[in-house]
């Protein structure tokens, strides 16, 4: 295929992808828009006005970046392996391995699109975010990149968990029993400064940790951890599970028999 | 002639060590209608899953026009074009843009891709359901859709698993002029079915698949030349106690007011009505017993089942 009819291929997946979520837009917008909305309310106004400050800044202020990170892991993981799931369980996967478009397009449009849904819910709660706090921008090329590599990474790791997926069950597995626990434990609510010595080194250990932390660190401008060493582990992390899902697609594993 | 499908030694093996295909292999050319035929479990949906790409083989090659699959995929895909056996596109996707998202995987411009989609509708008689739901559609119409998709980038080679299962026999007529006026354009077709009847009516080649290896492959004509006798069941205006004797034919009584009677190739029908009218039995009407495919088609796949059980017989 010619670079045109690739960027095609990549676009109508893109669009196909956006279209179903945009679709069911009462199951994928607004379910985050109200969850947050009630984090606000409930954290930021009503309790957070008794704990105080955190990391010198009032507790709204500290949670609104870790909750629009929180939305945006959630909804670019589930996006992806609701999606790609559901392709294979209708199997109209079959529509687009019969077609031309190499492996690494398909990957790239399913990708793209669960990062696209994320992002979307990010802006929408950071809108809503500005009813209840002011947001002030410490380091917008932070924001923007660490925001859009984390969609990328939950999205490629969604899509791994849709490749392994046989059942329905399988699908939710994942997000309730390991990804939410890491988000709730991954800074969202607390600096990690809070905790004893030997738990904050093993909350280092959770990758979420980074994003979350770097993300404040654009807005609020104060970190955890180490920005530059961020960055890195998250590139990382993308490399190594793009790599493992071209793999995965090249081998047929889970979609062809 | 151009080579269409060239399968050399294809051989499938499933994770739980079932060997599908036994190292099959066959050639259809170009502008040919040829007809996978086999009982359930042959063989048939492994070959052609493993030709659009949806099955993975064990061994061997497979091109399409000439393009290696193994390294040409993306030259080789867009020659062909795939009508599953069961409904594979997104329920809840308009009909309209189920056609153009396909387009568009094989790199067509959205504006091509609304002139083919608008085209195939109206020619599979889709265009008043192009707005609604793929969901909503018909059985019948889903099929037609499934067509129309496979169509949608003009491949010339068209793959059909058992395109009229389930489909009533209006539309089935209907699916049969469509297809045999896309091969008269053109357009090569391989289909799969379990209407021998179908197989017969449309096809000018045959492959016979059973036990994961192609046990004919031949003309239909060559293939029709090789009964020896048809049967034949009469209608007469009577009920018989006892059984004519027809000099040269084979007669049994069938039942109230039926014969049959067994034809040989080298007879011809006018003995058999002439005793018969003398004996003052009128034919009332008359039907072959069976689809002369099927009877070819039931012997060779029962010669397949012996020689399988003798050779378990042997191991025992």
């Amino acid at each position: 295929m010619s670079n045109r009819q690739l960027f095609i291929a990549f676009w109508t997946l893109l669009v196909k992808e956006v279209r179903r979520f945009t679709r069911i837009w009462a199951q994928t917008l607004l379910p985050p828009a109200i969850t947050m909305t009630l984090y606000f309310i409930i954290f930021g106004n009503l309790i957070g006005a008794r704990i105080g400050a955190m990391d010198g800044f009032d507790y709204m202020q500290f949670i609104v970046p870790g909750l629009i990170m929180m939305s945006v892991i959630t909804n670019s993981y589930s996006n992806v392996v609701s999606s790609f799931y559901s392709t294979k369980f209708q199997r109209h996967i079959e529509e687009l391995l019969v077609s031309p478009t190499p492996n690494w397009i398909i990957l790239a449009g399913y990708i793209f699109g669960g990062s696209v849904r994320g992002l979307l819910v990010g802006l929408i709660v950071t809108t809503l975010s500005l009813f209840f706090t002011d947001l002030h921008i410490h380091n917008i090329w932070i924001i923007t990149s660490i925001v859009f590599l984390t969609a990328i990474l939950f999205s490629l790791g969604g899509f791994i968990n849709a490749i392994f997926a046989n059942s329905f069950d399988h699908i939710s597995i994942i997000p309730t029993f390991v990804l939410t626990p890491l988000t709730y434990l991954g800074g969202v609510f607390y600096s990690i400064t809070l905790l004893p010595e030997f738990w904050q080194g093993v909350s280092q250990l959770n990758p979420i940790l980074y994003m979350v932390n770097t993300f404040r660190y654009g807005i609020l401008g104060v970190s955890d951890i180490n920005i530059g060493m961020a960055y890195a582990i998250i590139i990382g992390v993308i490399v190594v599970l793009f790599s493992y899902s071209m793999h995965l697609l090249n081998t047929g594993k889970g979609i062809r028999q | 002639m151009t080579t269409a499908l060239s399968i050399k030694d294809l051989r499938k093996v499933y994770a739980n060590g079932f060997e599908a295909l036994k190292g099959i292999s066959f050639e259809v050319q170009e502008g040919d209608f040829f007809a996978l035929l086999g009982p359930n479990g042959a063989g048939k949906s492994t070959t052609l899953g493993i030709v659009s790409s949806l099955v993975n083989k064990t061994s061997g090659q497979v091109e399409v026009f000439g393009y290696n699959l193994d390294n040409q995929a993306d030259r080789a895909k867009c020659e062909l074009g795939v009508v599953p056996q069961e409904f594979n596109f997104n329920m809840f996707e308009k009909v309209e843009d189920i056609l153009i998202t396909q387009a568009g995987f094989y790199g067509i411009p959205a504006a091509e891709a609304k002139k083919r989609s608008d085209f195939y509708l109206r020619k599979l008689g889709l265009w008043d359901k192009r707005e609604e739901p793929s969901r909503s559609l018909s059985g019948g119409m889903k099929r037609r859709l499934m067509i129309a998709r496979a169509l949608i980038h003009e491949p010339r080679l068209l793959i059909l698993d058992e395109p009229t299962a389930g489909v009533d026999i209006e539309l089935r007529r209907s699916m049969w002029e469509f297809l045999q006026e896309l091969n008269a354009s053109g357009t090569t077709i391989i289909l799969t079915t379990h209407y021998l009847e179908e197989a017969e009516s449309l096809c000018r080649h045959i492959g016979i698949i059973d036990g994961g290896v192609i046990v004919k492959n031949s003309s239909m004509r060559d293939l029709l030349q090789q009964l020896n006798t048809e049967t034949f069941i009469l209608d007469i205006n009577r009920s018989l106690t006892e059984c004519p004797v027809l000099e040269g034919y084979a007669v049994s009584i069938q039942g109230d007011n039926t014969l049959r009677v067994d034809v040989a190739k080298s007879q011809g029908m006018n003995g058999l009505f002439s005793q018969l009218s003398e004996q003052g039995i009128e034919v009332t009407s008359m039907r072959n017993k069976s689809n002369r495919l099927e009877e070819l088609f039931v012997s060779l796949v029962d010669k397949t089942l012996d020689a399988k059980q003798q050779g378990s017989d042997k191991d025992e």
